[in-house]
C-alpha cells in the first residue's frame, strides 16, 4: 500500500470515531462486512471464484499442470500461489511486474496454505522422482476497498475446497482437457482461515476498508486451523512500522480467537460446500 | 446475409448450432467495479471481459504528457486461469500487441483535448476466454469509457469473424478458430465505429480473397450493429439505476 493518501484531518476523525466504538461505514469495529461467493467464473479452470467483502472483490482460479518433483521432496506434487494487483483494482495498484504488496500478499497466502498441509502433496506424486502435479491458485484483484489479503486469502481456500483434478491421460501422457471426478486431495483438518487486525490509536478493527488500512499503526495476520474445536495458529505476518505490545498482542489473541470461533463453521461450509 | 459459396466448404453447418450470422448469447453490465471511474463486463457465450477506467488523471512518467491533449492508455491481459493451459501471469508479446491495438480503435472515438497532460487508462482483463478476447474487451472498454463520462464521438463496437474453410461466419468460437481441414480457420476481428461506420481495428490471420473480405466486412457490421443495440441498453439501464 503506498504510504498515507489519507489526509491528517480525516486519519484523526477515524480514531476519534473508533473510539466511541463507531466506523464511518456504520459496522462495529469487529464486524466483517457482507460475504458474497460466486463459483465458476472460469470455465477453464479446476476451480474458480469470485469473493466479495463488502465492495472487496477478488477472483482465484487454480490450474493444474506436469511438473518435475523439487531434489529435496522427490514424491510430493508442488504448489504455488501467485497475486496480480492490477491497476484495475485500485488507484493505488501500478503498472508493471508485482510489487512489494503482491509479492508480500502470495507469499503470506502461499506460506499459510502450504504450512497448514491443506494440500496433499503426496497424494500428487504421479511417479516418484519424475513426475508430479503442479498446483497453481492465482488471485486477481478486481476492485480494493480494504482487506485484500484475508478476501483473498479466503477466495483460495474456498477454489481450492471445490476444485477436481484433470483427467490424466496415461498412454499419451497428456492432461485432457476435461476434468475428472475426483477431488483435489486436501487434509480437510488441516483448512486455516485468515484474519488481518489492524491497530488504529487504542482501537483494534477486523476487515478493513482502504481508509482504515492508510491510517493504521500495524496489521497482524494471524492464519488459524480446528485442533478438535480449539484454534490452532498456523501462520502469522506482521505488517506496518508499528510494534505490537504484550498487552495489545494478548487483546488481539483473545479477539482472533472469538472471532474465529464465530467465522470457522461458516467458512468451513463455503470450502467444503457443507 | 448469407456466406458467399462459390464450390461446396468444408464446414457448412456450425459446430455450435448457430448460423453463420449469429452471434452467441450475449450479456452486458455496466458498473462492476465501484472504485473505478467506469467499469463494464461484456459477455459473448464462454468468453467474458471486464474493463476499468481510471482517469482523466495525472500521466506518469511527465515526458509521455502531451500539452495539446490527454493520452489513452490500453491495457489488456488474460487472468492465468481463463483458458485451459494456464497462463503465466503479466505482459506477453501477445497481450502488449492487442493491448496496442485495441488503443487505436479506442482512441479513435474519443476526444481528450479538455485534458492536455492527463492520461486516462483502461484496463481490460479476460476472467474466461472461448476466443474472441480482444473484441469483448474492447466492447466492455468502449461500455467502461462512457460510463466514466470521457467525451465520446461515438460508440464503437467490435467482432471476430472467420472463415472456417470457405464459409464466412461471425464470432468465430475455439472450436473454429482451431478448424483444420480445407482452407483451415481464418480470424478477422474488427471494430466498426457506431455513427461514421468506420473500421477502427481490423487485423487478419490466415487466407482470403478480396471478395470475401468485402463480404465479411459487411457481415461484421451488421453483427456490431446488434453489439451496439446491448451496448446501449446496458448503459440506459445504469443510467436509470444511477438516477433512482
Amino acid at each position: 500500500m503506498s504510504e498515507s493518501r489519507v489526509p491528517n484531518l480525516q486519519r484523526e476523525r477515524i480514531i476519534e470515531y473508533l473510539k466511541s466504538q463507531k466506523r464511518f461505514d456504520g459496522r462495529g469495529l469487529k464486524d466483517y462486512r457482507d460475504l458474497k461467493v460466486e463459483m465458476g467464473i472460469s470455465k477453464n479452470a479446476e476451480s474458480s471464484c469470485s469473493v466479495k467483502l463488502g465492495k472487496t472483490e477478488v477472483y482465484a482460479g487454480v490450474k493444474l499442470g506436469f511438473a518435475e518433483p523439487y531434489p529435496d521432496s522427490q514424491d510430493e506434487g508442488t504448489f504455488m500461489v501467485s497475486a496480480e494487483l492490477s491497476p484495475m483494482a485500485s488507484e493505488g495498484f501500478d503498472m508493471g511486474p508485482p510489487k512489494i504488496d503482491a509479492i508480500e500478499l502470495g507469499r503470506v497466502i502461499d506460506r499459510g496454505i502450504r504450512e497448514s498441509g491443506l494440500v496433499d502433496m503426496k497424494k500428487l506424486c504421479i511417479k516418484e522422482g519424475e513426475k508430479v502435479w503442479q498446483v497453481f491458485v492465482d488471485v486477481v484483484a478486481i476492485n480494493d476497498d480494504g482487506n485484500l489479503l484475508d478476501v483473498a486469502a479466503l477466495a483460495c481456500i474456498i477454489a481450492l475446497g471445490n476444485a477436481k483434478l484433470p483427467i490424466y491421460n496415461e498412454k499419451e501422457n497428456k492432461i485432457e482437457h476435461e476434468l475428472s471426478k475426483d477431488s483435489l486431495p486436501l487434509n480437510k483438518d488441516a483448512l486455516a482461515f485468515s484474519m488481518t487486525f489492524h491497530k488504529i490509536g487504542s482501537e483494534f478493527v477486523v476487515d478493513p476498508t482502504t481508509e482504515e488500512e492508510l491510517v493504521s499503526d500495524y496489521r497482524l495476520t494471524i492464519a488459524i486451523a480446528d485442533n478438535d474445536g480449539k484454534p490452532r495458529i498456523t501462520a502469522m505476518q506482521k505488517g506496518k512500522e508499528g510494534a505490537i505490545s504484550q498487552e495489545d498482542m494478548e487483546k488481539i489473541l483473545k479477539l482472533a480467537e472469538d472471532k474465529w470461533t464465530e467465522m470457522f463453521p461458516k467458512i468451513s461450509k463455503l470450502v467444503w460446500g457443507k | 446475409m448469407t456466406a458467399k459459396k462459390s464450390e461446396k466448404s468444408l464446414y457448412e453447418k456450425r459446430a455450435s448450432g448457430r448460423k453463420v450470422d449469429e452471434i452467441r448469447k450475449m450479456n452486458a453490465k455496466v458498473g462492476i467495479v465501484p472504485s473505478a471511474d467506469g467499469s463494464a463486463m461484456f459477455e459473448t457465450g464462454n468468453t467474458r471481459a471486464i474493463a476499468v477506467v481510471r482517469g482523466p488523471r495525472e500521466l506518469h512518467p511527465q515526458h509521455m504528457r502531451n500539452s495539446e491533449t490527454g493520452i489513452l492508455r490500453v491495457n489488456y491481459g488474460m487472468m492465468p486461469f481463463s483458458v485451459w493451459d494456464r497462463i503465466r501471469p503479466g505482459p506477453s508479446r501477445r497481450s502488449q500487441e492487442i493491448s496496442k491495438v485495441a488503443e487505436w480503435a479506442l482512441a479513435s472515438c474519443i476526444d481528450l483535448k479538455q485534458f492536455p497532460n492527463a492520461v486516462v487508462d483502461v484496463f481490460i482483463q479476460i476472467p474466461q476466454a472461448d476466443a474472441g478476447t480482444r473484441v469483448a474487451g474492447i466492447n466492455a472498454a468502449a461500455m467502461a469509457l462512457a460510463d466514466a463520462g470521457i467525451p465520446m464521438k461515438e460508440m464503437v463496437s467490435a467482432i471476430a469473424c472467420g472463415k472456417i474453410d470457405k464459409t464466412l461466419v461471425v464470432d468465430v468460437d475455439k472450436d473454429e478458430e482451431d478448424f483444420k481441414d480445407g482452407e483451415g480457420s481464418t480470424d478477422i476481428p474488427m471494430v466498426w465505429t457506431s455513427r461514421t461506420k468506420k473500421i477502427a481495428l481490423l487485423q487478419l490471420d490466415g487466407k482470403i480473397s478480396p471478395d470475401e473480405l468485402k463480404s465479411v466486412l459487411e457481415i461484421g457490421k451488421n453483427a456490431c450493429e446488434k453489439i451496439y443495440a446491448v451496448q446501449v441498453e446496458s448503459l440506459k439501464k445504469s443510467l436509470e439505476e444511477k438516477n433512482e
